[in-house]
């Protein structure tokens, strides 16, 4: 051993006396801190959550939703920076309303299939037997349907069934909530496969037997003593399900079975795109890059919190 | 091995079973098949219960879905609605091969759909070669030539790529490759149909019309597949046996291509098999968009008018094919890698 690598060895030992040491999630943040794309998503998701959130002090929403036919299909000027519709209305104020009720789409659909996911896969997992068997025929079942198809049924079976309501000081179509219930119904099935995975296997271990050993109901066990351990991988699922949720309603609505307006989102102002396609490129552009720019900052994100999470995964893949 | 493909074949039936009745029952009951009945004309009440009688959608949803499966040839039907069973019913199931007939069109299912099917199969055969031969070749560039300037301009066009609704990318290249190219009077890619009608259906003329929307549905997935055959490709060549390649003095082609692209590859054709779903749904959205008369497209129309044994039909040869496709990869991949052994 050289003097060299003697000293930093000494060093290195020195930090490590001098500091207490770091818990797991200083760990994790310090390695997510250090993955530039990660950082670069973070960044852009705050200036996106800036822009909806900020917006409305600029534009009313009733700004947003008023036509004027006198100016129908403006291209993109002082007034209009992104021109404006095929009624009138300007497209940079719905733009940051529909932002809005896209981001909350994204979120609330993959609370659903959070929720939905997490339980198939837990009582999956931890009983085993039939009920495994049951709920993951029923699962590799809606996982081979292709999505869309799904998406177009459900779609159409809740459509008009809901009816418009108020909160939040809001006029909301009751299309966000079944869109927001048909995006969650047809994405829980990943999830549900890597917390069966999960369980599968943190329930031989032994903390799990003493547990059990003590008394512990079932009901504690799953919830209190192993789920909070298979939370990495839940997190990052949810987070890049967050993108394909937010996909989800772009898709929905291009096919018009999506919101219903007048309540923008960024997928149905995409619905009258295709024929605007040469003539008024404005109309469909920008809600789409900033479907494609949100949908990347998630991913960017994502990718961080896995190797972030999981550094495992991060050896397997370098 | 025969014994694990009759159990896969045997584990298929009641997936399979699963999956037509969840579909059937959604199908049926997502709106009124009768609404577009008659265009403007009002039908009347009277009509309209006859209508539903010979459609047989007088029946309970769980009836309809037997009666779908294995016909009703085998028991009396009510035709005239007096209650009094008096004819055998003409249906004689899927399980025998009947897919009933078109709410709209009048003609049987399997016939509808086989005029479509060799279309679909066309785009995806061939959007399914060009995704292939793409990833292999951006993933092994990428991976031989880590952190070169094309290594990060490929990493940032498979970020982006994944990113992008389906339907978003087609938008935009079309409007780069049909509508501008035509104002500035380049070549410009046609944006409807499989041919022009001025020309025919000629080889020229139908490569010509696929190559927007074949574009359209391989970019997603060679962004995703190219980051895929990098990574493993990273994980081969720095293993020993490719060292070993090395030091015997084989060129480096040969190493790449004989030694360290065979095991990269193999895990894509798993991949590839589980993926075929979102493939299906890129289909659909794409043949909407550029007019392509396939089966996506007939999807979307029979969705539209809630002409339930054109969905019905379409639904499950989609699923069946899915199914016996990841059986099917599953044995191939068992060939390819003798390393793995379902016992």
């Amino acid at each position: 051993m050289t003097a060299t690598t003697r000293k930093i060895a000494w060093e290195a030992m020195e930090e490590q006396v001098e500091r207490p040491p770091l818990t797991p999630g200083q760990l994790a943040w310090r390695r997510f801190r250090r993955h530039k794309m990660a950082m670069v998503g973070v960044g852009l998701l705050v200036a996106i959550i800036l822009y909806v959130t900020l917006g409305p002090l600029i534009y009313s929403e009733d700004y947003a939703n008023r036509t004027d036919l006198s100016v129908r299909l403006a291209p993109p000027s002082a007034a209009h920076p992104f021109g404006t519709d095929g009624t009138g209305r300007d497209i940079l104020a719905r733009t940051i309303y529909g932002g809005q009720i896209s981001v909350l789409i994204g979120v609330l659909a993959v609370g659903v299939a959070l929720t939905v996911g997490t339980l198939v896969g837990a009582l999956s997992g931890y009983y085993g037997g039939a009920i495994d068997a049951v709920l993951m025929r029923f699962t590799e079942a809606m996982l081979n349907i292709p999505r869309l198809f799904l998406l177009i049924l459900l779609a159409k079976f809740l459509g008009g069934k809901i009816p418009t309501f108020k909160t939040l000081g809001r006029t909301f179509s009751g299309s966000v909530v079944v869109i927001i219930g048909v995006i969650g119904m047809t994405s829980w099935m990943y999830l549900a496969r890597i917390v069966r995975a999960n369980f599968l296997s943190i329930k031989e271990q032994e903390f799990v037997t003493a547990a059990r050993a003590i008394g512990s109901r079932d009901r504690t066990i799953i919830l209190e003593h192993i789920l909070p351990n298979s939370i990495a991988p839940i997190v990052v699922a949810a987070t890049l399900g967050v993108a394909g949720a937010i996909i989800s309603e772009a898709y929905v609505s291009f096919l018009g079975m999506g919101v219903q307006p007048p309540t923008a989102t960024w997928g149905n102002m995409l619905d009258q795109a295709y024929s605007h396609l040469s003539t008024e490129p404005w109309m469909w552009f920008f809600p789409g890059i900033l479907i494609v720019l949100t949908v990347l900052a998630i991913n960017f994100v994502g990718d961080g919190l896995r190797d972030a999470l999981d550094p495992r995964a991060l050896a397997q893949s370098e | 091995m025969t014994r694990y493909v009759v159990r896969r074949l045997l584990q298929a039936i009641p997936q399979l079973f699963i999956i037509s009745v969840v579909l059937f029952v959604l199908a049926n009951t997502m709106g009124d098949p009768l609404a577009s009945f008659g265009g403007r004309r009002r039908i009347r009440s009277e009509d309209r219960a006859r209508l539903r009688r010979r459609l047989g959608l007088d029946k309970p949803v769980m009836v309809q879905y037997v009666i779908w499966l294995v016909g009703n040839d085998w028991m009396q039907v009510d035709v005239d609605g007096d209650g009094v069973a008096d004819q055998r019913g003409t249906r004689r199931g899927v399980l025998r091969g009947d897919f009933g007939t078109s709410f709209m069109e009048g003609r049987p299912v399997l016939e509808i759909i086989r005029e479509r099917l060799g279309n679909t199969l066309l785009l995806m055969l061939t959007a399914e070669a060009v995704i292939l031969i793409f990833s292999l070749a951006i993933g092994m560039y990428s991976a031989l030539r880590q952190y070169s300037v094309l290594d990060y301009v490929f990493t940032t066009f498979s970020f982006v790529g994944y990113s992008m609704p389906i339907f978003w990318l087609a938008l935009l290249l079309m409007y780069l490759f049909a509508v501008n190219f035509k104002r500035w009077g380049l070549p410009h890619f046609p944006t409807v149909g499989m041919y022009d009608l001025a020309k025919g259906k000629t080889v020229g003329q139908v490569l010509w019309h696929m190559a927007l929307p074949v574009a359209t549905i391989s970019i997603m997935s060679i962004a995703n597949y190219s980051r895929f055959v990098r990574s493993q490709m990273l994980e081969v060549i720095n293993q020993d046996y490719i060292r070993t390649a090395h030091a015997k003095g084989l060129p480096k082609r040969m190493v790449v291509l004989e030694h360290a692209l065979k095991n990269a590859s193999l895990p894509l054709v798993t991949l590839v098999g589980l993926d075929l779903p979102l493939l299906v749904s890129g289909a659909v959205v794409t043949e909407s968009i550029f007019a392509w008369p396939g089966m996506g497209r007939l999807f979307w129309d029979a969705a539209k008018d809630t002409d339930v044994p054109v969905l019905m039909g379409i639904l499950l040869i989609i699923s069946t094919l899915v199914v016996i496709f990841q059986i099917i990869t599953d044995v191939a991949y068992t060939y390819l890698d003798p390393r793995i052994r379902y016992d």
